[in-house]
């Protein structure tokens, strides 16, 4: 009876149609909105993915996320060093500087400066792109005076279509500042350019201030959790220290709790789930309706009403299987195309595996509420109707 | 209350009544009805459709089931193939009381010994005409392939075996109802209840499909109700059991006219 069930289905093409429009619909609004909403929320905390090699971030206690720079004294260091479990702490510099452009127009940008007086147990520049991030230059270039290396998109954003120049200059805080490579960054949810510079250099390109110190990143003795550093950091220096992961997601609460980029979306993807449910929903009712004289007949005949919901069951896992996989895969495709062809805007496009997953879950909600209104008329239908 | 027994055994035109109590029941009746009675509605808004029914119907003929719309016709074939409960009375089907059954039991019966010919024929658009005849094996767990098999020698034996893969949008009315005929027969059941079945159709198309009822339906092992408001069809019964206001209002044997094959007469349609 299944093949039966399964002919019904396709044997109305407008209806099998509308029905898996609607799925298709809702799965593609759904995890497209909830890609683009993952991808900006993963923008916010680009600069904590970006600056590698440390366990923990150490930051002024009123700092709400990555942005929210709140600069400390430069004493501070030495005083998360004198923290028990710390293997070593260096200073992080991040702000915002404004470049000013050989056509007079400014361009804000954020300005990472990275210890070179402090290493990491390796020798090495902590926070330093991994070679496989260099696009163009040497990081040792760095090393020259006023030299800064650029994040490719930034590139692109502050001068467009002009291919990169080796050695072209920008003014910032009346300083000239020679940009020697370009360097693969995540995208930012401000879309500002990135500048990688030593902390030194990076003090130079903004006014100067009394305190300059915005980030201390440390690294954990290796016995030692880096929980159980932070909790350390705070207690004996008052200031606030958090995992890689935890400045993560402090990051992303903020922006979900004090802006309105989660209920807008939330709304949109409701809205999807709202329309497919309406779309398939009220489609397949009226496919069942329309047959309804069959299920009496077939009711009639000796099937039963678990027979009955097998039969619009299997229906509606059809549909919203094909449904679901047009949905899924034309999200897919949209952020493929966005990523690949799309050179002016910074991908906002994640598409982790738990979209699929709550996509999925959605439309099983949608066809299970699709088949159950259905099946209502169904298995209430007295089979004496067909002698009506 | 009456009771009213129609055997194979009687003479042609002979009506069999006599009271309930003292009446001669059948020994070996397909259908038995005692008492039947069926309301719907409750309070001032209680409709009686049947009214302390009872009948006796053997195997081997077809019964027409005949009376003015409204009368209870439906009611009482409803009843007959399990698909209404009634009121009050007993009802036994080929030897089962369809009262004391329940549920999925009943659902089991209906699909193992009752065929269904609906007056709107009631196929399945989706399928094709061999397709359509076979259900009734698949709701049995056939393997599709045999009950196929099964439904095409069938629906050749009713004159469509060059339509057997058309859809029900490509044959005419009276095409349909054959396929309904097939589909009903395809699982060899005792019992056959037809509805209406020439409502829908010419008069011509009507008795190609009475006709094709009473040659391959009726046999020794099964009974066949149809019920019919179509006197033109009349003649095609073995008996006749009229209806009127919820009772059994008279019986007669039919003339026991014979049909020709399904084909001879050039109006399938």
């Amino acid at each position: 009876m299944n093949w039966v069930a399964l002919r019904m289905l396709l044997g109305d093409t407008t209806k099998f149609l509308g029905i898996v429009f609607g799925v298709s619909f809702a799965a593609l609004l759904m995890a497209q909105q909830s890609a683009i909403f993952c991808g900006l929320m993963r923008n916010t905390t680009a600069q904590i993915r970006d600056v590698e090699g440390a366990d923990l971030w150490v930051m002024d206690r009123s700092v709400q996320f990555v942005d929210d720079v709140k600069p400390m004294s430069e004493n501070k260091l030495l005083r998360v060093r004198g923290v028990e479990g710390v293997a070593w702490a260096v200073k992080l510099y991040k702000g915002i500087a404004r470049a000013k452009l050989t056509d007079g127009n400014y361009q804000q940008v954020i300005m990472l400066g990275l210890d070179y007086d402090n290493r990491d147990e390796l020798g090495r520049v902590v926070g330093e792109p991994r070679p496989d991030r260099i696009i163009v230059g040497d990081w040792h270039d760095l090393d020259q005076p006023d030299s800064v290396f650029m994040d490719d998109f930034g590139w692109r954003y502050m001068f467009g279509d002009i291919p990169f120049e080796l050695g072209h200059t920008v003014e910032m805080n009346n300083r000239q500042a020679r940009i020697v490579g370009l360097v693969k960054c995540n995208a930012t949810f401000q879309t500002f350019p990135i500048m990688y510079t030593k902390y030194s250099q990076a003090l130079q390109y903004n006014p100067p201030e009394s305190k300059t110190l915005t980030f201390i990143l440390v690294k954990a003795q290796p016995d030692v959790s880096a929980e159980m550093v932070c909790e350390r950091i705070a207690a004996q220096t008052g200031l606030q220290a958090k995992t890689n992961d935890q400045f993560f997601w402090m990051t992303i609460d903020y922006y979900m709790k004090r802006t309105g980029i989660p209920i807008n979306f939330g709304i949109t993807v409701m809205l999807g789930f709202v329309v497919g449910c309406a779309i398939a929903g009220q489609t397949f009712y009226l496919f069942t309706i329309e047959n309804l004289k069959q299920f009496g007949s077939l009711k009639a005949m000796g099937v039963s009403n678990i027979r009955i919901i097998q039969m619009v069951m299997l229906q509606a896992i059809v549909v919203g299987l094909i449904g679901y996989g047009l949905g899924i895969g034309g999200a897919a495709a949209f952020g493929v195309f966005f990523e690949k062809f799309v050179k002016s805007a910074p991908p906002a496009f994640y598409f982790g595996w738990q979209i699929p997953v709550i996509a999925a879950v959605a439309v099983a909600i949608i066809i299970t509420i699709s088949a159950l209104v259905s099946l209502k008329r169904v298995l209430f239908l007295e089979p004496a109707v067909v002698f009506r | 209350m009456t009771t009213t027994t129609l055997s194979r055994e009687a003479q042609p035109n002979a009506v069999t009544e006599s009271a309930l109590g003292g009446a001669t029941r059948l020994t070996n009746a397909a259908i038995r009805l005692s008492d039947v009675t069926k309301s719907f509605g409750v309070g001032d808004n209680r409709t009686v459709a049947l009214k302390d029914v009872s009948l006796d119907l053997p195997y081997g003929e077809m019964v027409l089931l005949v009376g003015p719309s409204g009368c209870g016709k439906t009611t009482l074939i409803s009843i007959v193939a399990g698909l209404l409960e009634p009121t009050a009375g007993e009802v036994e089907v080929l030897g089962q009381n369809l009262t004391q059954m329940r549920g999925g039991k009943k659902v089991r019966f209906r699909g193992k010994h009752i065929g269904f010919v609906f007056q709107q024929y009631n196929l399945l658009p989706a399928l094709t005409a061999v397709e359509n005849a076979c259900v009734p094996l698949l709701i049995a767990g056939w393997n599709r392939g045999k009950a196929i098999d099964k439904a095409g020698h069938l629906l050749d034996a009713v004159g469509l075996g060059s339509r057997l893969k058309s859809f029900p949008n490509q044959l005419s009315g009276g095409q349909q109802q054959r396929v309904a005929i097939a589909r009903a027969l395809v699982h060899d059941p005792q019992l056959l209840v037809c509805d209406e079945p020439t409502a829908a159709l010419d008069a011509a198309s009507g008795r190609v499909v009475m006709g094709l009822i009473k040659q391959v339906a009726v046999q020794p092992d099964r009974a066949v109700i149809v019920v019919t408001h179509d006197s033109r069809v009349y003649d095609f019964g073995d008996r006749i059991v009229s209806m009127s206001d919820g009772e059994i209002s008279g019986i007669e044997a039919g003339s026991h006219r014979s049909p020709s094959p399904p084909g001879e007469r050039g109006t399938g349609n």
